[in-house]
């Protein structure tokens, strides 16, 4: 072809259209923003019935977590990320969903070759580097702090 | 007899004597949803998985083109079928009952292009009387094949398409004075590959194949776009066409009018949210027994060339980050005057 691989890409940008930036990120911001509140306002009714604030943190967690297990079911959550965008795939809710799809969706495979090779495809990475993230800063802190610099 | 150096010319063209489209629930929703000839409502289709889903729609949508054409099941010598799936899972499993000699296909969404070369040269060279050629898609097996979960949240770029569920089936038949349309011709496509790496972005990637398989056939046959009245290309979508026409414009020739494509024409994006337009193998296949041949059936197009393309990209071939090699197989379509 007469047309070259670098100018083709730079053309095919040119052609294609992009979302545009600032509604979605108003959009992700009302989004993570509300289900962050519902999260507040769990935590806060939990401790108002004299529960620790660590042990309500936990209660959170599990009800925003069940939450959006139950609207990944009902097929209501890939709506949510659909308008909200980051604003519903960060927070915990959106890793739950991350694992709850691929268990759904390869169950037909069976309980070990889909559920349990399956389940992680998506939220496996997630894990694998966050855990190997804090490793890393965790020895990074311990370092600082045996020479007190921290 | 030979043409150029891509294409043939039928000196006794084959004749399409039957077509069946069977489509889901969105596709009945859409624009073109009036012309097929079963919507199902249960994207299922009575099966309990996704995959028996597409096998089950491949079985009926051949059984309704037989039904339809009239002809007995015997009479079909070969069958040329393909899908999406690894291994041509839905094919395979879902015409075992048809008991017809199969030639499995895979050329990503420019299977029914791929199936009517095929067919149409076997037909022609008198090596059976008559074949059947179909191809299928389904959302959702796309989906988890190629994809992500149908339940996993996330936003989809307005340059990605969307599978259609889908199946379309024709059977040809030697030629003869009577039947829906005739295939004169064809340009079978070769690999071409622009560097496009972006599986979000399968349009830009298939409209260069395009491009070039309509070239080769205006080469070929040495004519240009005034021989047409229409040239119908597969799924190559909004994106897709922008590109195409920019190419073809760079030659010379004004494709704006006589262009359309299968992927924009099945889904109306405002309102079913498609973004680029559909695509799948089905996509094709499906647009090609409901819309385009009845309007070559009925004079409204005389010669259409029809050219379904395809991606040939893998997960595998995608994470280790290679490009999407595309290609495009063109089918020159004629009305027969009685």
């Amino acid at each position: 072809m007469e047309v070259n691989k670098k100018a083709y890409e730079a053309y095919v940008k040119e052609v294609t259209p992009v979302n545009k930036k600032l509604p979605n990120i108003i959009k992700a911001f009302l989004v993570g923003g509300i289900i962050c509140t519902i999260g507040q306002i769990c935590t806060t009714l939990i401790m108002n019935q004299g529960v620790e604030k660590d042990t309500a943190s936990a209660w959170t967690t599990l009800i925003l977590i069940a939450a959006s297990v139950i609207l990944t079911g009902l097929n209501i959550y890939p709506k949510i990320t659909k308008f909200g965008g980051a604003g519903a795939l960060v927070p915990i809710t959106g890793f739950a969903n991350s694992v709850v799809a691929p268990a759904v969706e390869f169950k037909a495979e069976g309980q070990v070759f889909g559920i349990g090779c399956k389940i992680f495809t998506i939220a496996g990475p997630v894990i694998l580097y966050g855990i190997l993230s804090s490793w890393i800063l965790g020895v990074i802190a311990y370092v600082l702090k045996a020479f007190g610099i921290v | 007899m030979q043409v150029g150096k891509a294409s043939i010319k039928f000196e006794e063209p084959p004749v399409i004597e039957s077509m069946a489209s069977i489509v889901g629930k969105k596709e009945g929703e859409g624009p073109l949803g009036k012309l097929f000839d079963v919507v199902e409502q249960d994207d299922m289709f009575g099966a309990d998985t996704w995959e028996k889903a597409e096998s089950a729609l491949q079985k009926q949508t051949a059984d309704l083109a037989i039904e339809k054409g009239d002809v007995r099941k015997k009479d079909i010598r070969y069958l040329f079928a393909g899908d999406l799936l690894g291994q041509l899972i839905a094919t395979s499993f879902g015409t075992v009952d048809l008991e017809i000699p199969l030639f499995g296909l895979f050329g990503a969404c420019s299977t029914m292009g791929e199936a009517l070369n095929l067919g149409s040269m076997t037909v022609a060279a008198g090596y059976a009387d008559k074949v059947m050629a179909m191809a299928s898609s389904h959302f959702a097996t796309a989906e988890k094949q190629f994809r992500f979960p149908l339940g996993y949240g996330n936003q989809r770029p307005f340059s990605s398409s969307w599978t259609v569920t889908g199946c379309g089936a024709v059977i040809l038949t030697k030629h003869r004075k009577e039947g829906i349309a005739a295939i004169t011709g064809i340009t079978t496509g070769r690999m071409v590959d622009m560097g496009i790496k972006d599986s979000m972005n399968m349009g830009a990637a298939m409209a260069p194949a395009a491009f070039h398989t309509i070239q080769q056939n205006f080469d070929d046959f040495n004519i240009d776009e005034n021989y047409y009245d229409k040239i119908i290309t597969g799924d190559l979508g909004r994106v897709g066409r922008t590109i195409l026409l920019d190419f073809m414009r760079n030659k010379g020739h004004d494709l704006e009018n006589i262009h359309t494509d299968c992927g924009i024409e099945i889904f109306d994006p405002d309102s079913q949210d498609t973004h680029s337009g559909g695509s799948g193998c089905g996509c094709a296949a499906s647009t090609l027994c409901s819309y385009i041949l009845p309007k070559i059936k009925d004079g409204t197009w005389k010669r259409v060339l029809f050219v379904p393309t395809g991606a040939l990209l893998s997960t595998v071939s995608f994470n280790e980050g290679e490009t999407i090699p595309s290609i495009a197989h063109g089918v020159m379509i004629e009305h027969i005057e009685n």
